[in-house]
């Protein structure tokens, strides 16, 4: 039995695929921000917040890491229509990957500022910080810095999460390698370029976000210690 | 308690004269403060005065009361009865505005608990900065004089992993004085340290002594607290026990003190 693999569609399709390289990585890139501070907002609120806050966190949270991401985007979509509110496949996309996101960052954030010990609170608030500026200048960095590996981990799962956006038509590049697979019937090469494309994206946004731990951390950068 | 009120009184003759040379109210005056954590009452009517400049040790067997008292000093805990001013502010009147409270109030703990994100010269400027909104320049001028102030000048760019324990207990303190503080509670600042460190850390302290600077410390370092105290304080089971100058600790009048010295020594 052989198998002669096929790899012309590369050339053919080379615009369709460049398109949904660049969705794909739109999609995440503007998702990160938002889906962070999120995330961050709502770890502040479950731990600082007023009884209501804190239950609001909790129930969105868990609804939203108990369930799976293509109901959230359906939901989402669908709903969003039902309102009669018009937005395209794109910003759609984007903004369940932002809540998506945001429920897995709230318990990442959550774990980093609990990790900080309680001595140092202590010592801001003795230095008659305000809580809201021990929280930005004492606390969140150190959470950050703390997390930061499980942040990546998540941003990643988050990039290769958008695989499933072609299902609202958003066409990214899973979504353009089933078209072109559709076409040219070889799924099996189609699929393979598309699994590498998505490891070389993965590998550039761990390596990105790496980079903006330099920048972010010079201690880390200095000392290369943990916190 | 009957040879703790006779001490007191005896060693008041002393204390006074020395208030009368220093300045004239008190900056700290506890008043039959009682504070309780749950059904343990902890201080059980404290009474005592701190006057500008003046040094004062507060010792004691662990437990008896020490940080807990300091601690209400500057609003940490808060007292259930009696009264408490600080710096001219009623603290038993619930109604201070703590972070007001704490600039006239600086604390170092036994910890350090520095800031380990940041700079020894960011971890001295942070709260000026926030807090009295000084500018850039006007910080770093700040962090070269509190530094010099606890040796540590070729410091300010490390960071505290960077440091001896001894070090970093002093960036503590220069951290604290850079809020220019009225008053700085040290609570066992040097029981982290080997002896040479603590040497080190003391003489600090000893310095600011000599500069006029007010502090409650909490310490076990007995000679330090006989040779730079101005007021010694016993506390014994959430009492004052004993309190008088420094050489009190020479002729203890309460078998506790005699003991603790004995131990402690
Ligand atoms: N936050 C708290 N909650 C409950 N109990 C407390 C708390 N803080 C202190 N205590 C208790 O109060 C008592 C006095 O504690 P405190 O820390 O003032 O003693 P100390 O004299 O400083 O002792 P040490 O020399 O060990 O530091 C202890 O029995 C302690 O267990
Ligand atoms: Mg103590």
């Amino acid at each position: 039995m052989s198998y002669e693999f096929d790899f012309s569609f590369l050339n053919e399709y080379l615009p369709e695929l460049w398109h949904g390289i660049w969705l794909t990585i739109g999609m995440t890139f503007v998702s990160i921000v938002p889906g962070f501070a999120l995330g961050t907002g709502c770890a502040i609120g479950r731990l600082y917040g007023p009884p209501w806050v804190q239950r609001i966190v909790t129930i969105y949270v868990e609804g939203i890491r108990n369930t799976p991401l293509i109901i959230q985007v359906f939901w989402l979509f669908f709903g969003l229509a039902v309102l009669q509110v018009r937005v395209g496949p794109f910003p759609a996309a984007v903004i369940a990957l932002v809540i998506n996101v945001g429920a897995y960052t709230a318990e990442i954030m959550r774990a980093g500022f609990m990790s900080i010990p309680k001595g140092q609170l202590e010592a801001a608030a003795c230095l008659a910080l305000k809580p809201s500026q021990s929280l930005w200048s004492v606390q969140l960095p150190q959470a950050v810095e703390r997390v930061y590996p499980a942040l990546v981990s998540q941003f990643v799962l988050m990039m290769l999460a958008t695989s499933i956006m072609s299902q609202i038509s958003a066409e990214e590049l899973t979504g353009v390698a089933y078209m072109i697979q559709s076409f040219t019937f070889r799924g099996f090469e189609v699929y393979l370029v598309i699994a590498v494309i998505y490891f070389v994206m993965a590998c550039l946004l761990r390596l990105t976000l790496l980079g903006v731990a330099q920048v972010s951390f010079p201690r880390k950068r200095r000392l290369g210690t943990p916190l | 308690m009957n040879a703790a009120t006779k001490i007191s009184t005896a060693t008041a003759s002393a204390t006074e004269t020395q208030i009368m040379t220093r300045s004239d109210t008190p900056l700290v005056r506890f008043q039959g403060v009682r504070k309780s954590f749950g059904e343990l009452e902890v201080l059980k009517g404290i009474d005592l005065e701190v006057v500008s400049g003046e040094v004062v040790a507060l010792i004691g067997r662990s437990g008896s009361g020490k940080s807990t008292a300091l601690r209400c000093v500057n609003g940490l805990e808060r007292i259930n009865a009696g009264a408490l001013t600080v710096c001219g502010r009623e603290l038993h009147s619930g109604k201070v505005d703590l972070r007001d409270l704490r600039q006239d109030v600086g604390i170092v703990f036994q910890s350090y608990n520095l800031f380990p994100h940041l700079t020894v010269e960011q971890n001295v400027t942070l709260a000026p900065r926030k807090v009295h909104k000084i500018g850039a320049a006007e910080a770093r001028d700040l962090a070269d004089t509190v530094l010099a102030q606890v040796g540590l000048s070729d410091k300010a760019k490390n960071y505290p992993e960077q440091l001896s324990g001894g070090q970093q207990q002093r960036v503590a303190i220069a951290r604290s004085l850079a809020m220019r503080p009225k008053l700085i509670l040290f609570d066992e600042v040097t029981s982290a340290l080997d002896p040479e460190l603590t040497g080190e850390v003391l003489r600090v302290i000893e310095k600011l002594a000599a500069g006029g600077m007010t502090m409650m410390l909490v310490t076990h370092e007995m000679a330090f607290a006989r040779s730079v105290a101005d007021q010694v304080v016993f506390m014994h089971q959430g009492r004052i026990w004993e309190s008088g100058k420094g050489d009190m600790l020479d002729k203890p009048q309460t078998p506790e003190l005699r003991q603790f010295v004995g131990n402690g020594l």
